[in-house]
């Protein structure tokens, strides 16, 4: 319908500013609208821009596939992530080995045998404990776990890859129970009645019901424990003891990408081949978490969609 | 005589082997599941109850209002407290209005096309970026490329990107529980988008929205990794114990988060509990906050009028 004269006589009583002020605001809001954009891109520009003059000496199967990372070499200078690539997937793979049992344990509970207050007081407790700062559980690492290791295992050093493992695992717990419990809430409830009216205890309710009906939902909750567990720093630059080698043993130290950036920044100069080098891990990194998460994201969306 | 609760109660059918059975299994589930969320959440609050207990006797007025010395290995917190005062403000100041503006885009303007899925997107990457990639990003683009050096202002603009993903998600929540006839009234009555977003959705949303904004400030006050490469010091000698102790556009300051660290790792000749200390200023900081938005937040859900 097209507008009849008393639209217009209401335009015509609203000032020129105002409405040059609001188309003003509009342009503002999609600006910021289309923000995030820019960002990622600009992360993504920024971070290559330090690390590319490296790239034209960049020998591709030196970097991925040798253990050895030398960087102040003098005569020789190696930069094989190899070792750092197999610690951060060592220590992510242990911690996800510990967490996701518990992270989807805890999930379940919380949304099919909690009820009222119980599960209040256990939702906020969660939702604290993620809040917790990652320098706050390097420490624990270090002044709590390192004592707790040496006294168990007679190491001579607490730091290790199963210390960083434990640390990491506690610490994506609650993303994943807070994301699996939404993936439960979404299985209708008529699912859960059938079940129970075809005599099912409500253990096979789980098993057999809820688990297969919300099983994207879960594996998204995995991997976003997956992608926050690779992209942490301080924790494991604390409690992983920063040793670059292949690790053998649980209670070996190891080295993981982000640690080795935040270790080794300070120490090298801008514009150094160690420098770049240590830009281009930052881009492989930036590479790993958006793969992981894309995937999380298209799998919740597939959820959502049916 | 029947008393009403022997009415309303089921018919005993009398005990089968097959309801014993199933009894014992739904007991057997309920440990299992309960034994899985206990088996995460109760270490957690001992290692935190832990470090806390640790910290506490060498916590006094004196510790957090006097400067640290010695390289931070003596005296007290004051300036480290002011450090972390400054970058939240500044990161905070930046990204809440980026954001709310943001999600006001998402929820109100766009429409379901590929480019606002790739806006979506976009957020949901940006959170997933690590957390040291966010750092390398404001070292090269901040610090290098504008040229503002390490300062309190280019971390903040990190943290500030940082940030903005979290507050976009949770403003666009509270957005989304606005309900759709609050706004399709206003527009009945001739009001324009801008005019109804002002008037009816935000004052409608506002609360929540603080409530993300809050639970943001102990995230960027705990955050290291970002801004230890960017414009935080690992000590700064300082004399006056005022508030305005920096200089935000060209200086460096010292931050919670980061002394955490360094006395924890790398300095020496400390008192064994100064970093418990800190660590239970950064919990207690955590838990305040947090508490503070988890009180607002259900305060205010019960006295929702719709």
């Amino acid at each position: 319908m097209a507008p009849g004269p008393l639209f217009h006589k209401m335009q015509s009583q609203r000032s020129k500013t105002g409405i040059l002020l609001e188309r003003a605001i509009e342009l503002l809001i999609r600006l910021c609208g289309i923000s995030a954009i820019l960002f990622v891109f600009g992360i993504f520009f920024f971070v290559f821009r330090e690390g590319a003059p490296f790239l034209s000496k960049l020998n591709f199967a030196e970097f991925f596939g040798s253990i050895n990372w030398i960087p102040d070499s003098q005569t020789r200078p190696q930069y094989g992530v190899l070792a750092l690539i197999v610690g951060t997937f060592s220590v992510t793979g242990l911690a996800m080995l510990i967490a996701v049992p518990f992270g989807i344990g805890a999930a379940v509970f919380v949304s099919e045998f909690c009820t009222g207050r119980a599960k209040e007081i256990l939702k906020v407790t969660i939702e604290l404990l993620a809040a917790i700062p990652s320098v706050v559980w390097g420490f624990i690492g270090i002044g709590v776990l390192a004592p707790m290791m040496i006294k168990t295992f007679h190491a001579n050093s607490g730091v290790s890859l199963l210390n960083g493992a434990i640390l990491l695992a506690l610490m994506s717990v609650p993303i994943m129970v807070s994301i699996g419990e939404d993936a439960l809430k979404a299985v209708p409830d008529s699912f859960r009645e059938a079940a129970i009216a075809l005599g099912a205890t409500r253990w096979q309710m789980v098993w057999r019901v809820l688990v297969p009906a919300a099983k994207n939902g879960l594996l998204a909750a995995v991997l976003l424990g997956v992608g926050r567990a690779v992209g942490e720093t301080m924790a494991v630059l604390m409690a992983t003891g920063q040793s670059i080698r292949i690790p053998h043993a649980f209670t070996d130290p190891v080295a993981t990408l982000t640690a080795t950036i935040a270790a080794e920044l300070g120490e090298s100069n801008r514009g150094g081949d160690h420098y770049q080098v240590l830009f281009l891990i930052g881009i492989l990194l930036f590479t790993i978490t958006f793969i992981v998460n894309l995937a999380a994201d298209l799998i919740v969306k597939g959820v959502r969609r049916k | 005589m029947n008393t009403p609760a022997e009415i309303n109660s089921a018919p005993n059918f009398g005990e089968t082997q097959f309801t014993r059975k199933k009894r014992t299994q739904e007991t057997v589930a309920k440990c299992f599941f309960g034994g899985m969320a206990a088996l995460m959440v109760i270490p957690l609050i001992l290692i935190v109850g832990y470090v806390v207990v640790q910290g506490w006797h060498s916590l006094s007025w004196d510790f957090l209002t006097t400067n640290p010395t010695h390289g931070g290995s003596k005296g007290g917190i004051w300036s480290v407290i002011v450090g972390t005062l400054y970058i939240v403000t500044f990161s905070l100041c930046i990204s809440a209005p980026i954001g709310v503006l943001a999600a006001v885009y998402l929820n109100e303007y766009a429409k379901d096309n590929w480019f606002n899925r790739v806006v979506n997107l976009a957020v949901v990457n940006l959170a997933g970026v690590p957390s040291i990639v966010h750092g390398l990003f404001g070292l090269g683009a901040f610090v290098y490329a504008a040229g503002m050096g390490k300062s309190i202002l280019s971390a903040s603009l990190t943290l500030a990107i940082m940030t903005l993903p979290v507050i976009i998600a949770s403003t666009k929540e509270a957005l989304a529980a606005v309900p759709r006839q609050f706004r399709e009234a206003c527009w009945n009555v001739g009001a324009t988008r801008w005019q109804t977003i002002r008037r009816i959705v935000l004052p409608n949303s506002i609360s929540g929205i603080l409530t993300g904004v809050i639970l943001q400030v102990s995230r960027a006050a705990g955050e290291t990794a970002p801004v230890m490469i960017t414009g935080v010091a690992i000590f700064k000698g300082m004399e006056s114990t005022g508030l305005f102790l920096y200089d935000p556009f060209h200086e460096q300051c010292m931050a919670l988060s980061m002394h955490l660290y360094f006395i924890a790792t790398q300095a020496s000749n400390t008192a064994p509990s100064l970093p418990f200390a800190i660590a239970t200023v950064m919990i207690a900081l955590v838990l305040v906050v947090n508490t503070a938005a988890i009180t607002f937040r259900s305060w205010l859900r019960s006295r929702k009028k719709w």
